[in-house]
């Protein structure tokens, strides 16, 4: 289990302890946390689970595979820190993750 | 008019095997879809991309599943319209009319959502004004090239569109290509073209930045764009092309007054019909206790929407049940027996 923390665009806090091997969008579509979409169901084939996530987080996070970063070129509003949460898989490492959901997923 | 003893709207997986029992219980059909061509989701975003739990296939790609579902109709004569978008689904009596954004009009009293996720739509420029320009000077594709020789055009993106755009406009127009990183996705031997021309001064490139704002009056004037170090620079520019993939949007259908949670449809599981009489949802649209957003289940939704369609279609006849290894029935309709 991991505390996993979504931020949406209006700054509202869904604070969810996520189980162990789901992802970081299954956590949110699970819980009924607004603005991720995942369209594909988890596919990396859409890119509307599009989340960014903090600095100091962004770096401890395993590496984008290929193709994330292609994913990524669709996503609304991309920034550096930018991730596709269905390509982030939940352990008990990601225990207090924070990530902002965009405003918009397309 | 068109009349038909069901309309599917979808040419997904699901939407082309549920034409198959239509035709193969001896009911007509015709299928219309958003995209250009058949395949919808398996062809549109992962046609090259293996799939492994599709009964009896042990592996296949998008492509080749939509290959064998359109080889499997092949007995049957089904109209397909393409590049429609199903707008308006209103009832007449026992039937539905329905409307798309081609003006193509169908009298049915069974309607099949097949729709997956939505109907595919391009992606936008995420500045609000881009709206006030679009189809005036600035596009998510290119019908007409002509109108932009001898000006000045910005291409944003990273694909082969805008790349191959790029290359092609640069021979007659002013081509800015923008795109959020130094890597592009496209085909390489494109990539380098581009990289020649940036070279020969016909394209000039900004990497790293993205559109942060549109600016003229009535015709695109020019447009800001941003880095990831918030230096904005201001473009001149006469159009805007915006290349980022496509998304799906439930559109239309949120206004046909079924019942819709989480851009899914309520059905039930002996018809798959939804709220209202003679409208099904099958496949990844549908929503039902233990819904799975598998294709195997798109198939059987599939199979069992069309028994329930002929009790519409043939209100005078009865429905019967037989398989296709002894039917002689179903062997003549699949063209095996004369």
């Amino acid at each position: 289990m991991a505390k996993i923390t979504y931020i949406t665009s209006d700054a509202k806090v869904h604070e969810i302890e996520v189980q162990n091997g789901l992802t970081v969008m299954e956590g949110a579509v699970q819980n009924d946390v607004p603005g991720i979409d995942a369209d594909c169901g988890g596919g990396m084939a859409c890119a509307t689970c599009h989340v960014y996530v903090k600095e100091d987080w962004f770096n401890k996070l395993p590496k984008k595979e290929d193709g994330e970063e292609d994913m990524l070129d669709m996503a609304f509003e991309p920034k550096p820190n930018s991730r596709l949460s269905c390509q982030i898989i939940v352990s008990d490492d990601l225990d207090g993750l924070e990530v902002n959901i965009p405003s918009k997923q397309a | 008019m068109n009349k038909t003893d069901a309309l599917i709207i979808g040419a997904g997986p699901t939407g082309l095997f549920t034409a198959h029992q239509l035709n193969l219980i001896g009911l007509s059909c015709e299928v219309v879809d958003n995209l250009d061509k058949i395949g919808g989701q398996c062809i549109e975003l992962y046609p090259d991309k293996p799939i492994y739990d599709i009964p009896a296939v042990p592996e296949c790609t998008g492509e080749q599943l939509t290959n064998n579902l359109i080889n499997q109709l092949k007995p049957f004569d089904i109209k397909f319209h393409l590049n429609q978008r199903v707008e308006e689904v209103k009832r007449d009596n026992e039937n539905w009319i329905v409307k798309t954004n081609s003006g193509t009009i169908f009298l049915t009293p069974n309607v099949i959502i097949a729709g997956g996720v939505g109907s595919f739509e391009p992606r936008k420029f995420s500045p609000k004004e881009c709206e006030k320009f679009e189809n005036k000077s600035l596009f998510y594709s290119v019908k007409d090239k002509k109108i932009f020789e001898g000006k000045t055009v910005a291409i944003f993106g990273g694909g082969d569109s805008a790349l191959d755009w790029a290359v092609e406009l640069s021979k007659k127009s002013k081509v800015n290509l923008i795109h959020r990183r130094d890597e592009f996705r496209g085909a390489e031997a494109t990539v380098s073209k581009m990289h020649a021309l940036v070279k020969e001064g016909k394209i000039n490139l900004f990497t790293k930045y993205q559109m942060t704002s549109v600016k003229g009056n009535g015709q695109l004037e020019s447009i800001d764009i941003k880095n990831d170090e918030d230096e904005i620079k201001n473009i001149k520019t006469d159009y805007a092309l915006g290349f980022f993939g496509l998304i799906m949007q439930l559109g239309p259908i949120a206004n046909w007054g079924l019942n819709i949670d989480k851009k899914t449809i309520e059905v039930d599981t002996e018809k798959f019909e939804t709220n209202q009489k003679g409208i099904y949802a099958v496949g990844d649209i549908c929503n039902y206790p233990g819904k799975l957003k598998l294709i195997l289940s798109g198939f059987h939704e599939g199979a069992l929407a069309a028994r329930a369609c002929f009790k519409l279609a043939r209100p005078n006849e009865k429905y019967r049940f037989e398989f296709t290894t002894t039917s002689t029935n179903l062997l003549k309709r699949l063209g095996k027996k004369e």
